[in-house]
């Protein structure tokens, strides 16, 4: 075996035994790794792709090749076709959030002052603390009975709110939609402030100084120069945003078990109710496999803008 | 002009501290919630008439003696604590010596190597529960532990290999040449130099394999069904509730209880998590030096 080209262009100039050894030894320190991770992601994707085709329950034996009659059930199911809807909802709807929110919590925190460091602890809470545990913190304040928002808001003369039938923030369809995709909105800012700031971090800083001598003014820097410098970044922020909400069940799973009437059930935790809770692994394969169009499109756009990078 | 700008200075300054006002309000309300909820009487909870904001009756520790006599709560965290510490173990067999490898010896091809582990870290636990509920049935492993220490090394590894990665390339590579000269294998200057010196690095990747092993919630729903074998991220948000009720006190305590240490560790390796993540979107000068 020779020597990949990579290492044997190195300027360091070696003879070409090392070189080999350490190629070899490259192979043996890195594939443990892959053949784990391949293992436990590879296979079940593929068997997730397998059982789609089939008409495998919990407990039945042998397998049977049925072709496309899951997908086409599923496709034939309003719950289905509800939770598709609801996914794309809850997703363009808490990423929109996010991306205007965390922008501008990361463009007021990017100047140092004192309490920085106490505030980026408090807004870094959400993101941090295990989501099913945040999650059921906002049950308790979003409660049928003891809701805070409701006590708040039923004494606010203006919004002339029943006292005894205040908004049921979990029970009706509209408002339940709402509540997911805010607490998810909460859960997921953080995160995309953290990344934006980094970004800012890495803007030369004489650019917007030098514009600043130039004569422009606040919003200019912020629309000519830091928003179009932030837009890598961003980028990265509303990709794994997409992901992690797209496949996520967990909050919906907390706050309202996809509830009141399937309405805010999404794909990943209507997969959950069919194939786990359910046990028709067919079908719930079927509806997870899905996800994978969205996440193919977003591998892509992330390859395309690691490669951009490293171009420039 | 001096005027003028000196009032839209002021401007600037009110709306930043608006922003961070409304967010931080916003954000850490549910844990000042979690806070007041804790100590609270069960008579001042549940009592619509009550301001919610106050103290109507004196606060009590009641609600974390309940919680840490009669319930499950401490086998969760224990049960939790034990999956973290092998799951580090194992994460960091595989992607220490990874990690070496594509920083180091897979030259262009490993690059590409790297991305492609990268990308798995994208593949959801929610694609993947059913297929892996029967693979962890097949090996006997339903509703024990084990089933966890088995299938979260499958997203700890990738990320720690990236973070890793990151951090060896970091190092000046003469470091090694000249240990080698020394008489020193390959390998031998991995393990007894460039492990050591990377220790920093190390630690993050400890702290971060634990959050995430702590924050997961899909694979320990699905595989684990007895209260005492159960995670504490599954354990308190299914089982400090009855039927149809909620244990609020209780459960707010939990929530507290488990929240805070994990926020305080993240926090202090929060830098190193955010190059991680981002790192071949943007170039970081000092983020990874020693």
């Amino acid at each position: 075996m020779t020597s990949s080209p990579a290492v044997a262009q190195r300027p360091h100039g070696r003879r070409s035994t090392p070189e080999s050894r350490a190629w070899w030894l490259g192979q043996a320190m890195f594939f443990p790794a892959m053949i784990y991770v391949l293992a436990v992601i590879g296979l079940p994707f593929a068997l997730a792709v397998i059982y789609a085709f089939s008409d495998i329950k919990v407990g039945s034996v042998g397998y049977h090749f049925v072709g496309f009659q899951n997908f086409s059930s599923i496709l034939r199911s309003a719950t289905f076709l509800r939770a598709l809807y609801d996914s794309f909802v809850f997703t363009i709807g808490s990423q929109v959030l996010v991306l205007v929110g965390s922008t501008f919590l990361a463009l007021a925190l990017e100047k140092k002052f004192r309490g920085r460091g106490v505030v980026r602890f408090l807004m870094l809470l959400p993101w941090v603390a295990p989501v099913s545990i945040g999650a059921i913190g906002w049950k308790w304040i979003l409660d049928s009975l003891y809701s805070v928002i409701n006590w708040v808001l039923v004494r606010i003369p203006i919004l002339h709110l029943d006292k005894f039938n205040p908004p049921q923030w979990l029970g009706e369809p509209a408002l339940a939609m709402a509540s997911v995709i805010l607490v998810h909105t909460w859960r997921l800012l953080p995160f995309s402030t953290v990344i934006l700031l980094a970004g800012l971090g890495a803007i030369p800083k004489d650019i917007p100084e030098a514009a600043e001598i130039d004569g422009a003014g606040f919003w200019r820097k912020m629309f000519q120069i830091n928003i179009p410098m932030l837009l890598p970044i961003l980028n990265v922020a509303l990709l794994f945003g997409i992901v992690f909400t797209f496949t996520d069940m967990t909050v919906v799973y907390i706050l309202t078990r996809g509830g009141p009437y399937d309405t805010t059930q999404v794909i990943p935790s209507l997969a959950f109710f069919t194939g786990v809770l359910g046990g028709d692994l067919s079908e719930g394969a079927a509806i997870s496999l899905f996800m994978v169009p969205i996440l193919v499109v977003v591998a892509f756009l992330m390859l395309r803008q690691a490669h951009r990078t490293e171009v420039t | 002009m001096i005027a003028r700008g000196r009032i839209r200075e002021w401007f600037i300054g009110a709306g930043r501290f608006a922003v961070l006002l409304f967010f931080s309000v916003a954000l850490a309300f549910p844990f000042y919630w979690m806070v007041l909820t804790t100590f609270k009487q069960g008579g001042d909870l549940y009592n619509l008439n009550n301001n919610p904001f106050i103290f109507n009756l004196k606060p009590t520790m009641e609600h974390l003696h309940v919680l840490f006599r009669e319930t499950m709560y401490l086998r969760w965290v224990g049960n939790t604590a034990l999956v973290g510490i092998i799951v580090v173990f194992i994460t960091l067999l595989l992607s220490l010596p990874a990690a070496y490898s594509l920083a180091r010896l897979t030259g262009r091809w490993g690059e590409r190597l790297g991305i492609a582990m990268f990308l798995t870290y994208l593949v959801p636990p929610t694609l993947l529960f059913i297929p892996l509920s029967r693979i962890v049935a097949s090996f006997g492993l339903q509703d024990t532990i084990w089933s966890l220490v088995f299938v979260y090394p499958s997203f700890t590894i990738p990320f720690s290999t990236w973070l890793l990665m990151g951090f060896f390339k970091s190092i000046p590579r003469e470091l090694e040449d000249a240990a080698m000269v020394d008489g020193l294998t390959r390998f031998g200057a991995f393990v007894r130099l460039v492990v050591p010196i990377s220790l920093s690095g190390i630690l993050t990747v400890v702290i971060f394999t634990f959050t995430l092993v702590t924050q997961e919630f899909v694979y320990a729903l699905t595989f684990i069904a007895p209260e005492s074998r159960q995670m504490v991220g599954v354990g308190v948000p299914t089982f400090l509730i009855r039927g149809d009720v909620y244990f609020w006190g209780e459960l707010m305590a939990a929530c507290l209880i488990t929240s805070l240490p994990i926020a305080l560790l993240y926090n202090m390796f929060l830098d190193r998590f955010i190059a991680g993540f981002t790192v071949g979107a943007i170039k970081y000068p000092a983020v990874y030096s020693l």
